[in-house]
């Protein structure tokens, strides 16, 4: 008679985790009123690549989907609020804050839906950390921030919560299309030891497991991201590499050329998601 | 000068391979298969076990296999290998697990006996550049003890 309840209680055991998986209809509503698109039609560029268009949020187990659904439990706030304080924290030679030329974060509502976007005046496209270093060493005379650092990674996490809930709409014409080529291309290269490239685990693979992994499509509308195994913000730059070097390959640096092209590239497959950030992934 | 080069370079090969090991560039695939041995020795199933799960093989990362359910966390992304013993020969297996791109075109299986022809290289997982000659992902041998493993997978 034991071995049997033994054997149960085993099954039990490891029926558990698969409770725990990605409800795939579950909707984002976040603090019970704003309602985000996790699903949406691929856009006309993708060529059919995907059948549907789908957030990361979409393939997290339930307790990970919950921790984005109210602000209270989405341990990213934190961050923002750090951020709201080095907005009106004065720096630099020039003796200004953001706050000094930006009334309010609200002003940039938008933004971070359209970014990486071309800059006319540098003439190259800017991701969010370009636009926020330009202020701080043109504008505040103060020191760059690392693409990393803590205070850059607070800051895109509070303008792009500006953006929350409008659908992602990069420009890739005009004089953005070279750049978007290049992500493309970048994109389809089977990197490294592994021979993987991006489309071959987030295209040809989402939804599937690879070890424990749930692969996801590899979207970007929900950075700066707060990953659980990180306890931290993390860049789109800094999962890029990771996911690099994890075909055994020689990855590009944080803010390199290469991927802000990757990044516009990216973006772009997930037009029509909404902004999430900061959203929770694990 | 060019036949020292050659001498040395020669020299260096039969230095890193051992006897009657053939080196990565030198299998010959027909259809995708490999017939011959790539060290003359034996496969120890065992050790292909070990490497199913960890190291550089890693099987199931993405592929299922009933028999290894010791281990957690089977991957989705390559068939399941059960009765892969039986659905394959011995020289099938081991050009699969060598280069399964020869057999498979444009596969995702990474190619286990190769060392040249990579975008990027890495030294191993650091994400820095490799430097030097790579080593291929599976040693000779061990190629030999996953093949060897592989065939005692049969349907039940
Ligand atoms: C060997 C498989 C593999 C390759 C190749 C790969 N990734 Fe990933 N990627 C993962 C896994 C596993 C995760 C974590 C689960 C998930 O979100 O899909 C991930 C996550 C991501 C995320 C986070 C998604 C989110 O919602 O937070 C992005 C963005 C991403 N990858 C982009 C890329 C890009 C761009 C490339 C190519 C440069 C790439 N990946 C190559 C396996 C891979
Ligand atoms: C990154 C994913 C990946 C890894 C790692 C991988 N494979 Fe595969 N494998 C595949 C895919 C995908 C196929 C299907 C071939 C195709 O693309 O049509 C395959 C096919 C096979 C087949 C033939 C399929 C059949 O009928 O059984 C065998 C045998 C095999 N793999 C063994 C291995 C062994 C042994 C290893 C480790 C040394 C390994 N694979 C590692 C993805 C992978």
């Amino acid at each position: 008679m034991k071995k049997p309840i033994a054997g149960l209680a085993l099954a039990a055991a490891l029926a558990l985790p698969s409770v725990a998986v990605a409800d795939e209809d579950a909707k984002l509503i976040i603090n019970g009123e704003i309602e985000l698109v996790t699903e949406t039609e691929p856009a006309a560029h993708l060529d059919g690549a995907l059948r549907s268009v789908r957030s990361g949020w979409t393939f997290r187990t339930t307790e990970t989907q919950a921790l984005q659904m109210d602000d209270f439990d989405n341990p990213g706030m934190i961050f923002v609020d750090q951020a709201l304080d080095s907005f009106e924290t004065v720096d630099g030679a020039a003796g200004k804050s953001c706050a000094s030329c930006h009334e309010d974060p609200a002003e940039f509502e938008g933004l971070r839906a359209q970014l990486p976007k071309y800059n006319e005046e540098a003439g190259e496209v800017w991701t969010m950390e370009m636009y926020v270093n330009n202020c701080r060493t043109e504008r505040m005379e103060a020191e760059a921030w690392g693409w990393k650092s803590q205070p850059m990674l607070n800051m895109n996490a509070l303008i792009s919560l500006q953006s929350r809930g409008m659908p992602v709409n990069v420009a890739i014409d005009g004089p953005a299309q070279s750049v978007w080529e290049q992500g493309k291309e970048m994109y389809y290269t089977r990197y490294g030891q592994l021979e993987l490239s991006c489309a071959n685990c987030h295209e040809d693979n989402y939804d599937n497991y690879i070890r424990a992994d749930h692969l996801s499509q590899g979207q970007t509308n929900g950075f700066p991201v707060y990953r659980l195994k990180q306890a931290n913000l993390i860049t789109q730059h800094n999962r890029f590499r990771g996911c690099i070097r994890d075909t055994r390959a020689h990855t590009f640096a944080e803010g390199s050329p290469e991927f802000v092209a990757l990044e516009l590239y990216v973006a772009s497959r997930g037009n029509g998601l909404s902004v999430e950030a900061p959203s929770v992934r694990n | 000068m060019k036949y020292l080069t050659t001498a040395i370079a020669a020299l260096f090969v039969g230095g890193a391979a051992l006897a009657g090991q053939i080196a990565p560039s030198d299998v010959v695939f027909e259809d995708g298969a490999v017939a011959q041995s790539l060290t003359g020795v034996a496969g120890d199933p065992e050790n292909g076990k070990v490497l199913m799960n960890k190291g550089a093989g890693n099987c199931i990362a993405c592929h299922e296999v009933t028999a290894l359910q010791e281990w957690p966390f089977h991957g989705e992304v390559g068939p399941i290998l059960d009765g892969a013993g039986e659905r394959w020969s011995e020289a099938e297996l081991r050009g699969i697990v060598s280069n399964a791109k020869v057999m498979f075109e444009g596969t995702i299986m990474p190619s286990f006996y190769k060392n040249t022809g990579y975008t990027r290289p890495g030294d191993a997982y650091t994400g820095k550049a490799a430097e030097g000659e790579l080593a291929p992902l599976l040693t000779a041998q061990e190629v030999e003890d996953v093949v060897a493993y592989l065939m005692t997978l049969k349907y039940e």
